[in-house]
């Protein structure tokens, strides 16, 4: 599902983020990417959504060459997407519902369809009764569910998550992490990037560790 | 079809909530923007006026031709009868020698008629043209002074010529006032959809990173900048009307100085109908040119 060959991300400023790296990635797949921070988890991340362009080497995803990938082509290319980010990248002026709503809207689903999808994932997360509220409401668990409800409404077949438990206690991490797995159970891709060992230990999955913008163990 | 309605349905939605948002700033754009409109416009409703009054007020123009002193009175008259059926002329007047001689001792000089030894006066035809246009005058007029018999045309048309150049002076300067105005139309409706693209940059941000197209991120700034240079060109029309009921009095006040009567007109359907399209089109430029310009920043960024 995803192939990535001698893939180099040099920044501007001559920093390189992701040197060389060899990877790939099955369907259905769990994949952990471990690593100190700048190791080149985000960035690696970023290359697989599209959002960052690679200097060097082919990112494949679904068999498209992403790091070619013509700008119109691109929002077509991310609704088969769910994204995760570490700051959630929420919208606070509109509700909680509104914002599930968004990725439907944008791929012109409107009306009780998708109101009825929109109430599926809010449950799935456990945010069904707090649909009316806006965002900035909720505890910082409480948005990174909304953030997964959001990127799962569109039912995509890969999920790319950012540090999804950085800065939530245990109880919170287990929560989402039995959320991914429960995803990963009915065969959607998962790419989830985090530093925290323990999370891994218990979760089992495939570990991918990084250091350096180069791929240890 | 349903998903392309309710798109554009939205974006109406949401460019009306932006508008309830910051309703005093949209008003004060408004306004500007009408004052845009009405500059052009106003001048043009006056201009157009000041045409349709000269127009009531032009006595005919007529045209003088003298005949030469040898040909037969026949002749002349047959010429008159002639020139009367050509297609540009309203309306020949012949004046023969004896008729000009009597007309010269009615008005009082017998006694110098009564010394000449022969009229010295030459048959003479007074043409009123259908035009009074200075081209079709001086068409008209170059046409008679080439026929054999004609010793003289006589045309007064230096005041037609000034009228009519104070026209076109007054026509180029509404074009580029409306050059002008129509160019800060567009510039303020960018600079508004620019501070609103500042306030909004989280939501293109994630929009974008969900998949939204730049069509979709587009198309709600588009909706609000047509409509707001719709309003705009609305409110600068009513300007113009509530200028034109201002001044009205004291128009009617000169029309009577000069024995006439004078309506003022406003714009009519014609003119306002492109002067709105103008206007929302207007708008919607800037707003394009302006969302498309923080497209390309976000995309490098």
């Amino acid at each position: 599902m995803i192939e990535l060959s001698d893939v180099t991300k040099r920044y501007p400023g001559g920093h390189e983020a992701v040197s060389g790296l060899n990877l790939t990635i099955d369907q259905g797949e769990l994949v952990f990417l471990t690593g100190h921070s700048g190791a080149g988890k985000s960035t690696l991340l970023k290359l697989i959504a599209a959002i960052e362009r690679p200097t060097n080497g082919n990112v494949i995803v679904n068999g498209q060459n992403v790091g070619r990938m013509k700008r119109p082509a691109l929002p077509f290319f991310r609704r088969n997407i769910g994204l995760i980010f570490q700051d959630h990248k929420l919208l606070y002026d509109r509700s909680v519902f509104d914002n599930v709503l968004l990725p439907l809207h944008i791929q012109g689903m409107t009306g009780t369809d998708a109101a009825k999808r929109v109430r599926a994932a809010l449950d799935k997360v456990g945010l069904l009764k707090k649909e009316k509220t806006r965002p900035i409401t909720l505890s910082g668990g409480e948005q990174q569910r909304l953030c997964i409800a959001r990127a799962i409404v569109s039912r995509p077949a890969l999920v790319l998550a950012d540090e999804p438990t950085a800065n939530l206690d245990d109880a919170y991490a287990r929560d989402i992490m039995d959320m991914f797995r429960a995803f990963n159970e009915v065969g959607v891709t998962l790419v989830i990037s985090t530093h925290d060992q323990e999370l891994i230990h218990r979760y089992g999955g495939r570990s991918v560790n990084l250091a350096y913008g180069k791929l240890v163990g | 079809m349903k998903a392309w309605l309710t798109h554009h349905l939205h974006s109406m939605k949401i460019a009306a909530q932006r508008f309830r948002d910051a309703p005093l700033s949209t008003l004060f754009t408004i306004l500007v923007i009408g004052v845009a409109v009405a500059m052009p416009s106003g001048l043009y409703v006056l201009l157009s006026n000041l045409d349709r009054a000269a127009g009531g007020v032009k006595p005919q123009v007529e045209l003088t031709l003298f005949i030469k002193a040898d040909t037969p009175e026949s002749d002349s008259r047959a010429l008159a009868s002639r020139l009367s059926k050509q297609a540009d002329i309203d309306k020949v007047v012949f004046v023969s020698k004896s008729d000009g001689i009597k007309k010269l001792e009615a008005a009082g000089l017998a006694d110098i008629t009564a010394g000449l030894p022969d009229n010295p006066l030459p048959d003479t035809l007074i043409i009123t043209p259908k035009q009074s246009t200075p081209a079709a005058l001086e068409a008209l007029n170059d046409r008679l002074k080439a026929m054999d018999s004609t010793q003289q045309v006589v045309m007064d048309t230096d005041w037609i010529k000034r009228l009519s150049a104070l026209m076109g002076l007054g026509k180029s300067l509404v074009l580029l006032l409306a050059a002008l105005f129509g160019l800060a139309l567009a510039a303020i409706t960018a600079n508004t959809i620019r501070l609103q693209i500042y306030a909004q940059q989280d939501e293109i941000e994630v929009a974008q990173l969900i998949g939204a197209t730049d069509r979709f991120i587009r198309r709600p700034f588009l909706y609000f900048g047509g409509i707001q240079g719709f309003i705009g060109g609305v409110t600068g029309w009513l300007i113009v009307l509530l200028g034109g009921y201002f001044i009205e009095a004291s128009v009617a006040q000169v029309a009577a100085a000069y024995g006439a009567t004078f309506n003022l007109a406003g714009l009519n359907a014609t003119e306002l109908l492109p002067l709105l399209l103008l206007s929302t089109l207007l708008g919607w430029l800037g707003a394009y040119f302006s969302v498309n310009q923080a497209l390309r920043q976000f995309a490098n960024h």
